[in-house]
């Protein structure tokens, strides 16, 4: 096996903020010092990419000093949160920008499939577009026509090949435009969440695809991915990236436990209390999660209900003021979301001054095993300032299954229990 | 230990572009991908439109007439002894030509900042194409205006017009396109992170048609004004290309050598530019 990808010390430097007048007097700087055969004096600043957190200058580091070799035939999936630099890595990678810093090096061709349908021009038809985005992404004009029943054949689109692409459903639009990137001869694949689109089964066909080009043809796969599902099925190792920089690189599995590690909220528990009060017009102050004897718990059965008790401290009276749930689970998958117009009348439009107390209730059997954060908000569809809390994730608890013979064992994304009734026939 | 080899790499990605490396040996690679974009110009231009191609007729027809109207009846400025429609449609033709290059060749990269920003392609090819598209057009319209001069010149009101003159016709097509594109892409350099620059273009080659005799012969320019429009390196250009049309105009071998000689340093000053910013425009744009 060699080594068809190699990045060495790869940095990116963003400047943030507005490109406008104030960027000239920067510019100038750089080209002055550059005159004079020095360093560019920005790239000395800059800070470790962590948008939670406000910084103190313009200028960050959205990939720093990443170094890492991939074999050919691998599959690799890089995992990160939003905004660890997985994209900057990609587009990189797949030269639509260059490094500040460092250099790739690369053996074979790249086809990179940022997007799918990149170039797709409406007016013309689906023959047309074939050629048209294949050759965007690299083929030559006798490669697509030989390819051209194949891909034509993968999307599933024969009758309506001569019809513009504008009259195409969005689900065929998408799966034309993924069968032509399927069919690129790359030695090296790249590939940026275009699976999120699509129905099941065609999802099902684009990683079946996927797989067949990274194992069965020996061509190396780059994978970004938020679903970790598709990564685990895809991909033989993967990276982690965090605000910037490689926290692992390893298999696969080992890859996506570090992410999901990596991933909880430090020291969420059953109980929430905001120590320092902000004065702002509407405060969450206190949260609990409790059982139905109000005893603070954080795990429960999925045959009991979960109750949240929440204390608002009401500052100032705000119209159309609403709030916000979302549970989900440490996959970041989503499995409650509910706002206060869900069930009407909205209570929290009749808040009065000071405190304000809040049960929500979450049934039973409504949640599948697991762990769960907790997330809450707070806003309002009124327009006039105000200033209210957006705590975001407060509480995790957990849920299992200690009641039913089934158990532990349970792999449904819902506990709704089903029940056998019998009817009498004679 | 670890035996050290000579790796080879097909590709290495590195911070900047060498001065003058223009990887034209990729644009050669991606040719056809060029010649897609020509078409999809062509075809999706006019899709759903009655009359289609014959577009490109109706616009320098009406507008060499309203020159007519407007320059050459109520003002009354000179041809040149030339028939006015002869005269002026030479000079939009070769006009439209070159300013439509230049205007979009010059948006190059915010026009394409959607594709540019998801995949690679040498980036020149855009450039290219739009160059090739416009020639083509072009060449469309200079037959609407070749028959016009086949009307003319059968009813001798061009007696001066030779038809192997028109020899000089590729020469100067390539050169005004060589204007257009490398005026575009130093444009398009600079204004993918100050807009500044498309908003002065914009006017400002509508004000240069003004400087150049397009709409009046140079001849008929007062003396002391003469020297600044022999400065302006597309007067002679324009000049030949109507004299190939109607057999009058005014310019020498010196004047076109420098007019030549302009176009190849704008040109290459333009790619070098394009070269410098291609790679980072998308952290800009």
């Amino acid at each position: 096996m060699s080594t068809v990808i190699k990045v060495e010390n790869v940095s990116k430097q963003y400047r943030l903020g507005k490109v406008g007048t104030g960027t000239i007097s920067h510019d100038l700087n750089r080209w002055w010092h550059r005159l004079r055969g020095k360093e560019d004096p920005y790239l000395k600043i800059g800070e470790t990419n962590d948008r939670t957190q406000k910084g103190s200058t313009d200028y960050v580091w959205a990939l720093q000093d990443i170094n890492f070799e991939i074999e050919q035939g691998t599959a690799v999936g890089i995992i990160g949160r939003n905004g660890a630099g997985k994209s900057t890595l990609l587009k990189i990678l797949s030269r639509t920008t260059a490094p500040t810093t460092g250099s790739v090096k690369l053996k074979g061709r790249v086809a990179s499939l940022l997007e799918v349908g990149t170039g797709f021009h409406p007016e013309l038809s689906g023959r047309e577009n074939i050629y048209l985005n294949g050759a965007i992404l690299g083929m030559t004009r006798r490669e697509i026509t030989r390819k051209f029943d194949e891909i034509v054949d993968f999307a599933g689109v024969e009758r309506y090949v001569d019809t513009p692409v504008k009259r195409y459903s969005s689900g065929m639009y998408v799966r034309l435009a993924f069968a032509v990137a399927a069919h690129l001869e790359s030695e090296i694949l790249i590939v940026d969440e275009v699976l999120a689109v699509g129905d099941a089964e065609f999802q099902k066909k684009c990683l079946g695809k996927m797989s067949d080009v990274s194992k069965g043809e020996g061509r190396t796969v780059l994978f970004v991915s938020h679903n970790l599902g598709a990564v685990k099925q895809l991909c033989n190792s993967g990276i982690v990236l965090k605000n910037g920089s490689i926290t692992f690189e390893g298999d696969a599995e080992n890859a996506i436990n570090q992410y999901l590690s990596q991933n909880k909220v430090e020291g969420l528990s059953s109980k929430y209390e905001k120590t320092v009060l902000e004065n702002k017009d509407i405060e969450l102050i206190f949260a609990e999660i409790k059982d139905k004897d109000t005893n603070n718990r954080s795990e429960f059965d999925i045959m009991e209900d979960i109750y949240i008790e929440l204390m608002l401290s009401c500052n100032k009276i705000i119209t159309n003021l609403y709030g916000y749930i979302a549970i989900k689970n440490n996959q970041e998958e989503l499995f409650i979301e509910s706002d206060t117009y869900d069930i009407p009348p909205n209570t929290l439009e009749n808040l009065h001054l000071g405190n304000n107390k809040f049960i929500v209730k979450i049934n039973s059997n409504t949640l599948p095993i697991g762990e769960y954060n907790f997330y809450i908000s707070f806003a309002s569809t009124h327009s006039d300032s105000f200033l209210v809390d957006v705590p975001k994730e407060i509480l995790s608890f957990k849920v299992f299954d200690n009641s039913t013979k089934r158990g532990m064992r349970r792999k449904a994304k819902s506990s709704s229990l089903l029940q056998w009734t019998p009817i009498y026939v004679e | 230990m670890q035996h050290q080899t000579e790796e080879h790499w097909d590709l290495i990605i590195s911070p900047k572009n060498r001065l003058l490396d223009l990887q034209l040996r990729e644009v050669w690679r991606y040719r056809d991908l060029l010649l897609l974009f020509v078409k999809r110009d062509f075809v999706a231009q006019y899709k759903q439109t009655i009359l289609g191609p014959l577009w490109h007729f109706i616009n320098p027809i009406f507008t060499t007439l309203t020159y007519m109207l407007i320059f050459g009846n109520i003002a009354k400025l000179s041809t040149d002894g030339t028939p006015q429609l002869v005269f002026y449609m030479s000079g939009i033709t070769i006009w439209n030509f070159f300013s439509q290059t230049l205007t979009s060749t010059g948006n190059t990269f915010i026009a394409n900042a959607g594709i540019f920003g998801k995949v690679y392609f040498p980036r020149l090819i855009s450039p290219l194409s739009t160059v090739a598209s416009r020639m083509i057009q072009f060449g469309i319209q200079l037959l609407l205006l070749l028959s016009f001069v086949v009307y003319f010149k059968s009813s001798g009101l061009l007696p001066h017009m030779q038809w192997f003159n028109l020899i000089y016709l590729p020469a100067v097509a390539l050169a005004m396109g060589g204007y257009g594109l490398g005026l575009g892409i130093i444009i398009s350099a600079f204004t993918t992170k100050y807009r500044d620059l498309n908003v002065l273009v914009g006017f400002s080659v509508n004000l240069l048609m003004y400087a150049t005799p397009v709409i009046y012969p140079l001849s008929a320019v007062p003396e002391r004004y003469k020297p600044y429009l022999t400065w302006n390196p597309l007067s002679p250009l324009i000049e030949l290309f109507r004299y190939m049309c109607t057999g009058t105009g005014t310019f020498s071998a010196g004047s076109l050598a420098y007019s030549a000689g302009m176009m190849a340093l704008i040109l290459f000053l333009g790619l070098l530019q394009f070269n410098r910013v291609e790679k980072t425009f998308m952290d800009t744009v």
